[in-house]
């Protein structure tokens, strides 16, 4: 069964639940697809082993045959090409390898280059086959490293997703493919604003999903009015507690102090696999 | 004019309480909403809305399938795999490149616009406002970003202020760098966390890679008195100034639930720590 664990909003918690059901159950692979600030390892502790560069394809222009004619430029839907009098410039930064330049150049001047734009790591903690994605500092664009780690899915275990916040092209790439989606949000009212985009978003790629709560206690009960408005289960409530957000600020995991955690994560996990299923 | 970006890398660090709260504040400033992905800031503001355009993001190929012959070149040529084999368009994938629609034998692609979203300006009760919203599952929050920012920059010229504040979204990708480049200073607003340390160091790697000033706040700094302490030493070896330390309250939230800017809900300490912040930074902005 392949979860995964997302918000819109950011610091809702995601980190937490992912990183405890990981360690709450056995034979998991763990992916962090939140490739601009990857977190989950600061709680998994794996030993990364492995790092696999992730690139991409970037159009190299053979000056010799080039005429300048501009059908690359043209065709470019990223800006990525600009032909000046005499001269053609690439910027790697914005192309997408589409590959439409070289389709269009009738001067056949176009060969491809690969440049590296982020990293994939991987590594092992206990019961945890562990992979994260990190985009280099200054790159845009973070769909590709994610791609490359969800090449890593194995089927055969527990896959547990860490997704990145927000509802566009990360984010769907991320959750695309998944048999479940835990939604997790605070009961605030930037949070309520927050979930209702993300079961947009999860309902218009037609993923079952549930909400946990977390930090209940603060705010209002907004989110739980409208959760049931909706018929979406609530699978689990954590609450604010200073010493909850105290293990979470030294990177140590809810589930290696507290076996009722321990257990509370385990249950949820069943639950979700039955409905699953 | 000057212009402030508010970042965090990590979300849920207090960015946009704060940004709300500076808003009671700044005077002479246009406000402008780059967390496209997930605004809140309205939910403070309660804008006004006083223009709205359409957003179309990159375009999407439109197939026709009367005039398909079934050749599979355009599955064969996506480098998105946004193109099944049995030719549909799976449209969360497609990136607008237009390759299909070159490729097509029979011309049964057309690449059309795609509705993406939609951008507004504003009044608000302290400022005007420039704010988006990216439809779900839509490409191009970055293009949107840069559509809120040129909005901000024309409203402030018209209304002759000298600032805009801008609120950026989380991470570090395509849409954060589109809310920082060509700013006169970053604010970023971090928490005494294992993740949040990592996450500031990441960012402010990044506002040097595009050589932007940058100043922190400590929000939560009582959460973790030795992570804060880890902050601080990080920012003092890297010449960055801690510009305020905010103690952990859930006036916050409070004020969240009340519609309100924390400076208008109380005059607590924490308020009073806000406006301390809040001259710092105009001052080191010179406005």
């Amino acid at each position: 069964m392949i979860i995964s664990v997302a918000s819109d909003k950011g610091g809702t918690g995601k980190t937490t639940v992912s990183t405890n059901i990981a360690l709450s159950l056995e034979n998991i692979q763990f992916l962090d697809c939140d490739v601009e600030e990857p977190n989950a390892n600061i709680f998994l502790k794996a030993k990364i082993k492995e790092h696999e560069e992730v690139f991409l394809s970037i159009p190299e222009i053979d000056k010799d045959k080039c005429d300048y004619c501009g059908k690359c430029s043209e065709f470019c839907a990223y800006n990525a090409l600009a032909v000046v009098p005499n001269n053609i410039l690439v910027f790697p930064e914005l192309c997408h390898s589409c590959g439409g330049c070289e389709l269009v150049c009738p001067k056949k001047a176009i060969t491809w280059n690969k440049r590296a734009i982020g990293i994939v790591d991987h590594g092992q903690t206990n019961d945890i086959d562990f992979y994260q994605g990190l985009l280099n500092v200054g790159e845009s664009q973070a769909v590709p490293v994610i791609k490359a780690l969800k090449r890593k899915i194995d089927k055969s275990k527990n896959v547990i997703i860490d997704v990145p916040p927000g509802t566009s092209c990360p984010v769907i790439e991320s959750i695309s493919g998944p048999d479940y989606c835990i939604l997790v949000t605070e009961p605030t009212p930037f949070g309520l604003h927050d979930l209702r985009l993300a079961v947009e978003v999860v309902r218009h790629m037609h993923i079952p999903f549930g909400v946990i709560i977390n930090r209940d206690g603060v705010g209002d009960d907004k989110v739980e009015y409208y959760c049931k408005k909706e018929n979406i289960p609530i699978l689990l409530k954590i609450p604010e507690r200073k010493k909850i957000a105290n293990l979470y600020s030294n990177g140590i995991a809810l589930v290696n102090e507290s076996h009722e955690w321990h257990e509370m994560f385990g249950l949820m996990y069943s639950r979700i696999k039955e409905e699953v299923n | 004019m000057k212009q402030l970006t508010v970042i965090s890398g990590k979300g849920g660090t207090g960015k946009t309480s704060i940004t709300a709260a500076f808003a009671s504040l700044a005077k002479s400033a246009v406000f402008a909403d780059c967390d496209v992905d997930a605004a809140d800031l309205h939910l403070i503001f309660k804008p006004e809305i006083k223009k709205t355009m359409g957003f179309h993001g990159l375009k999407i190929a439109d197939i026709d399938k009367d005039k398909c012959i079934d050749c599979k070149e355009c599955f064969e040529s996506c480098k998105f795999d946004a193109i099944t084999k049995d030719i549909t368009l799976i449209k969360e994938s497609c990136e607008g490149c237009g390759v299909c629609a070159y490729i097509c034998p029979s011309q049964a692609i057309k690449m059309v616009d795609r509705d993406s979203g939609f951008a507004y300006i504003s009044d608000t009760r302290f400022v005007l406002m420039a704010h988006a919203m990216l439809n779900t599952a839509e490409e191009a929050s970055g293009k949107l970003v840069t559509v809120v920012r040129e909005n901000a920059k024309k409203l402030a010229e018209d209304k002759k202020k000298d600032l805009i504040i801008l609120d950026g979204p989380p991470g570090i990708g395509c849409p954060v760098i589109a809310s920082l480049t060509g700013v006169d200073l970053v604010l970023v607003v971090t928490e005494p966390t294992l993740s949040g340390i990592h996450d500031l160091e990441r960012i402010l790697d990044v506002a040097r890679h595009f050589s932007i000033p940058a100043m922190v706040c400590i929000n939560k700094f009582d959460i973790n008195l030795d992570n804060t302490k880890r902050i601080e030493e990080y920012c003092k070896d890297n010449n960055i100034d801690v510009v305020g330390k905010l103690p952990y309250d859930t006036i916050i939230t409070d004020a969240m639930v009340h519609e309100q800017s924390v400076i208008e809900f109380s005059d607590c300490s924490l308020a009073d720590n806000i406006i301390k912040m809040w001259d710092n930074i105009r001052r080191n902005l010179t406005v």
